[in-house]
């Protein structure tokens, strides 16, 4: 298998699959191959589900062969972040507690990707219960970025970033609260959608903040996002929070024009805090759009600094009560040796969380106490309200508004693990959209002068991916950042 | 001292609906455990709750048969406390928007109308259950998920209760409210009707109240109302000897009669409401909360009225009648088909509740059809059959769903009004009884009534009492 081959994206692979250039069963076993090659200096998996994946890579063969209808990722090779339920498959969100946990059913998601005959890979690394921007938080292992072993991929889907950034995957899953699939797709050089609060159903997706948390897609251009998304949106019956309005055709129509496209830049996002590799390489974006007929407008969103302080409260708040279910008695890690409920209770979460989590529970369940409640959680509410507000404000003047994903690139291992306000900021990008409600997307947009990719976010108004897709694929056909791939040292390459 | 009882309630009803509040599991009662479950009423990881729109409506039919303002808008919110029944360690209910607040409900005691007001009416999911092994050496619990996620009606009184006998015209009348809108089937031994009392004292006169006292584990409404007299006479005591009123939770101890303290104020629960993000809110419009007005049936205290005034029933018997649902619907549809309310009162409240308790029946289970009970006392003013036979044919009816006219057949149990036929058997006890015509002719009125049994017990009780009577006095005057 050449190199090539690992390199082209989905999409591309789907065309050699159909012409019958490759099958899919001889690409699968190669890309495992690889993975066991490559796996160790990476780390980005959890588990793998080999077996399971060549039967179906066995059966998508056997359709192509006898002419049958084939779904949309047909033999498409894709891995899910571990917070995403899968049947019979482990599901440990990267954290001890739930060490042994099969889920007995499929998330939304997963089953869509089956319907469409993707074959699952295997579940990728996380930062625990997805709290965190490194992937260092997980209770088993920590994901390396491809483009430096030693610096972090991102995170919290670090681990689905660093397989496709690493050819270990054509495409993946992850999920976004805070930035968890844009910023480390931007530490990753890929491509990171987070759609809309309401477009993904996200039955399956175990909870951190409810009212934030998005499935979204990591790929290695804006076309597969395209595809991707095509597969996954839509209302589903298991998600109240999920929308009945039609998912338009986001493959078609990619290539449309953007002449005349307002591009808002908030000052509040090009402030001193960020490194001036990525305030560089996002300028010369903007340049890029002008060129291709974009107008640039200034625009300001008045709230942005409150935006860490009030998704702080607010996810933590509702994640205190999602992980309150984690406590031994029907599921997952129990303690040894119990003495009464109460023990057993705290010495399985105190067992089986990491840190970061527990210290999360704790603030969240601060916000919530009585007497406090207004002050934190009820006030937090209202501020997000504004940070609402400011956006509605802006696309009232703008199309899309274009800022950095992440205000640094990749950093070093350890380097911030001590720090967990420093970490905090690192999604101060990438926030504002998940309290919002829209969308959002990364997308390369340069490298650092140490030859760390730069990723460009666009976000536009609720339910705006056709034209957010648009906008990001008009910049990455007039460029080339997408195709630079990671060296990494295997024999089959 | 002399003090003054103040008394709230509050009320735990499971919904009858098919299925579970947030997801398609069965309701049913019973089942083996854990065999009604799945994902979301287990709190897998990743599941989430999805509305029973059924469930919503019948919480709104509450919240509009107790008069309560309802708020356009409404939401749920999660109630967090770790139990190992409550399968996410948070329960979905509803805190800062309540469906109905402000209501009342008008109870009688000793014959006048009394307001209870309602605080609030909300929907909330129901817990599983622990089950506790049987031998005492073991060192575990097990848990069954079965009724965890039933949706469950809560309805706040506020503290307007002063004794015994209000509490038990509430819980009476509020419970009539729920069967009559089939709201509830108000099993209390299946837990599906739970009441918790709060109680206070205070000195007669004021009007700042005391204390207050919450009781829980009352398992039926004799138990409420135990437990309420209980705590007047444990509160008065302490009171009179000087000591104050913890503000505590306590458990009802059925077997012995009292009460233990379960924690106190200061051990009370932070219960950490937050709006649930998974659900959205409900918004009720003016059509939709019209269609659920229309839908509310006669409540219990206009229906009592409505028979004492039309069908010119007793109160006691009116009272009796409207207990039931079962017991109205066969009333009313009897009453449609035949103008004989006092007759169907009758065989309803005195023959068929006998029958039930006597053959220990399940009264949501008879068989008997209002056509069939109608032409039963048809068949009786005819004078096909005598009043007592009607009894037997009756108790057959209701638990074989049986014609009363096919009984009758199969049995052979119509009355006999042959002359011929009758005179023949009077002719034969005459002939057998010389001794007793004696008696009658000394004066011995009561003679007559024996030679009557005898008749009646030669024909089985079917020969028509009149004829038997005329012809023996006719016949025995003949003699002389
Ligand atoms: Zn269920």
């Amino acid at each position: 298998m050449s190199l090539k081959l690992l390199e082209i994206t989905a999409h591309q692979l789907k065309e050699k699959l159909l012409s019958r250039e490759i099958q899919a069963t001889f690409l699968t076993k190669k890309l495992f191959e690889w993975i066991k090659e490559i796996e160790p200096n990476i780390q980005s998996y959890i588990s793998l589900n080999e077996d399971e994946a060549l039967e179906k890579a066995k059966e998508i063969d056997r359709k192509i062969e006898n002419g049958e209808k084939i779904g949309l990722l047909a033999g498409v090779p894709i891995a899910v972040k571990d917070n995403i339920c899968t049947k019979n498959i482990h599901t440990t969100c990267a954290s001890k507690i739930l060490k042994n946990f099969i889920p007995p059913y499929d998330a939304y998601v997963v089953k869509r990707l089956k319907e469409e005959d993707a074959i699952i890979i295997g579940k990728t690394n996380l930062d625990e219960f997805a709290m965190g921007s490194s992937t260092e938080n997980s209770g088993y292992k920590i994901t390396r970025n491809p483009w430096d072993t030693e610096r972090v991929p991102g995170g919290s889907s670090g681990g689905s970033s660093a397989a496709v950034a690493a050819g270990l995957a054509y495409m993946a899953l992850g999920s976004d609260t805070g930035g968890s699939v844009r910023q480390p797709a931007a530490l990753c050089g890929i491509v990171g959608l987070k759609p809309t609060y309401g477009r993904v159903s996200r039955y399956g997706l175990v909870a951190f903040g409810s009212s934030l948390d998005q499935i979204g897609t990591l790929t290695k251009d804006v076309r597969d996002a395209a595809v991707l998304l095509q597969v996954i949106a839509g209302k589903d019956s298991y998600d109240s929070t999920s929308v009945q309005i039609p998912v338009p055709d986001y493959i078609n129509g990619i290539d449309a024009s953007i002449q005349g496209v307002k591009i808002g830049i908030p000052q509040e996002y090009f402030t001193n805090g960020i490194n001036t590799d990525v305030l560089d390489s996002v300028k010369n974006a903007l340049k890029v759009y002008e060129r291709l007929g974009a107008k640039i407008v200034d625009i300001s969103l008045p709230h942005t600094e409150y935006a860490v302080a009030v998704y702080y409260i607010v996810a933590n708040a509702e994640a205190s009560s999602n992980l309150a279910r984690y406590d031994g008695v029907k599921y997952g890690y129990r303690t040894n040796d119990v003495r009464g409920i109460i023990d057993m209770y705290s010495r399985t979460r105190s067992e089986g969380f990491g840190n970061e989590v527990k210290r999360r529970i704790m603030l969240g369940n601060y916000a919530l106490s009585s007497g406090y409640y207004d002050a934190y959680y009820l006030k937090a509410s209202k501020v997000r309200n504004l940070i609402k507000n400011d956006f509605d404000a802006a696309f009232e003047k703008v199309d899309c508004i274009v800022c950095p994903t992440s205000p640094v690139p990749a950093f070093k291992i350890g380097e911030r693990a001590n720090n967990p306000l420093e970490m905090y900021l690192s999604d101060i990008c990438t926030i504002p959209a998940n309290l919002a409600g829209i969308p959002g997307i990364s997308i390369p947009c340069g490298f650092s002068k140490e030859g760390l990719p730069i990723g460009m976010q666009i976000l536009t108004r609720h339910f705006e991916e056709k034209k957010l897709l648009q906008i990001a694929y008009a910049f990455e056909r007039e460029t080339d950042f997408h195709l630079k791939k990671p060296v990494l040292k295997g024999s089959i390459a | 001292m002399e003090y003054e009882v103040v008394i709230g309630l509050e009320t735990h009803a499971e919904l009858a609906t098919v299925t579970k509040l947030f997801c398609g599991c069965s309701t049913k009662f019973g089942a083996e455990p854990n065999t009604q479950v799945c994902p979301v009423c287990l709190g897998m990881p990743g599941v989430l709750p999805v509305m029973n729109k059924k469930a919503f409506e019948y919480a709104l039919k509450a919240a509009v048969a107790l008069s309560c303002e309802i708020n356009n808008f409404t939401n749920f919110d999660r109630k967090s406390y770790y139990y190992p029944d409550l399968p996410k360690n948070y329960q979905i209910s509803q805190n800062y928007h309540n469906l109905g607040i402000n209501g009342y409900m008008d109870i009688i005691v000793n014959g006048s109308v009394k307001k209870i007001h309602i605080h609030n009416v909300h929907l909330e999911e129901e817990a599983g259950k622990l089950i506790h092994s049987e031998d005492s050496g073991a060192n575990y619990s097990l848990v069954d998920f079965n009724r965890a996620g039933v949706p469950l009606l809560e309805i706040v009184s506020s503290p307007d209760m002063r004794n015994v006998n209000e509490v038990d015209s509430y819980m009476q009348t509020l419970r009539k409210i729920l069967l009559y809108t089939e709201i509830s089937d108000c099993k209390m031994q299946e837990g599906s009707l739970r009441f918790e009392a709060s109680i206070s004292l205070r000195k007669k006169g004021s009007d700042k109240l005391g204390n207050r006292v919450e009781i829980k584990n009352l398992n039926s409404m004799k138990s409420v109302i135990k437990a309420i007299e209980y705590e007047a006479a444990r509160q008065s005591e302490l009171l009179d000897g000087g000591k104050a009123i913890d503000r505590e939770t306590r458990l009802w101890d059925e077997v012995n009669g009292k009460s233990a303290r379960m924690r106190s104020k200061e051990e009370a629960q932070d219960y950490r409401y937050f709006p649930e993000p998974d659900l959205l809110p409900v918004l009720i419009d003016e059509k939709w909360l019209s269609t659920i007005k229309s839908s509310i049936p006669e409540l219990p205290l206009e229906k009592k009225q409505r028979y004492i005034e039309s069908f010119k029933l007793s109160d006691y018997d009116a009272g009796v009648l409207t207990e039931e649902k079962v017991l109205i619907n066969l009333f009313e549809e009897c009453v449609k088909i035949m103008d004989r309310p006092k007759a169907f009162c009758n065989w309803i409240t005195n023959d068929l509740l006998r029958e039930v308790k006597d053959k220990k029946l399940d009264i949501n289970d008879l068989k008997i059809k209002p056509k069939q009970l109608a032409s039963l006392v048809e068949i009786i003013e005819k004078g096909t059959i005598s009043s007592t036979i009607a009894k037997e044919v009756f108790s057959e009816m209701i638990q074989t769903g049986k014609e009363p006219q096919k009984i009758i057949e199969e049995k052979g149990m119509a009355q006999i009004s042959d002359e011929g036929l009758i005179e023949s058997v009077v002719d034969k006890v005459i002939a057998n009884n010389p001794n007793v015509i004696e008696d009658y002719k000394k004066g011995k009125k009561n003679a007559l009534a024996f030679l009557v049994g005898q008749v009646m017990k030669e024909t089985k009780g079917k020969a028509n009492p009149k004829i038997v009577n005329e012809l023996l006095s006719k016949k025995i005057v003949d003699i002389n």
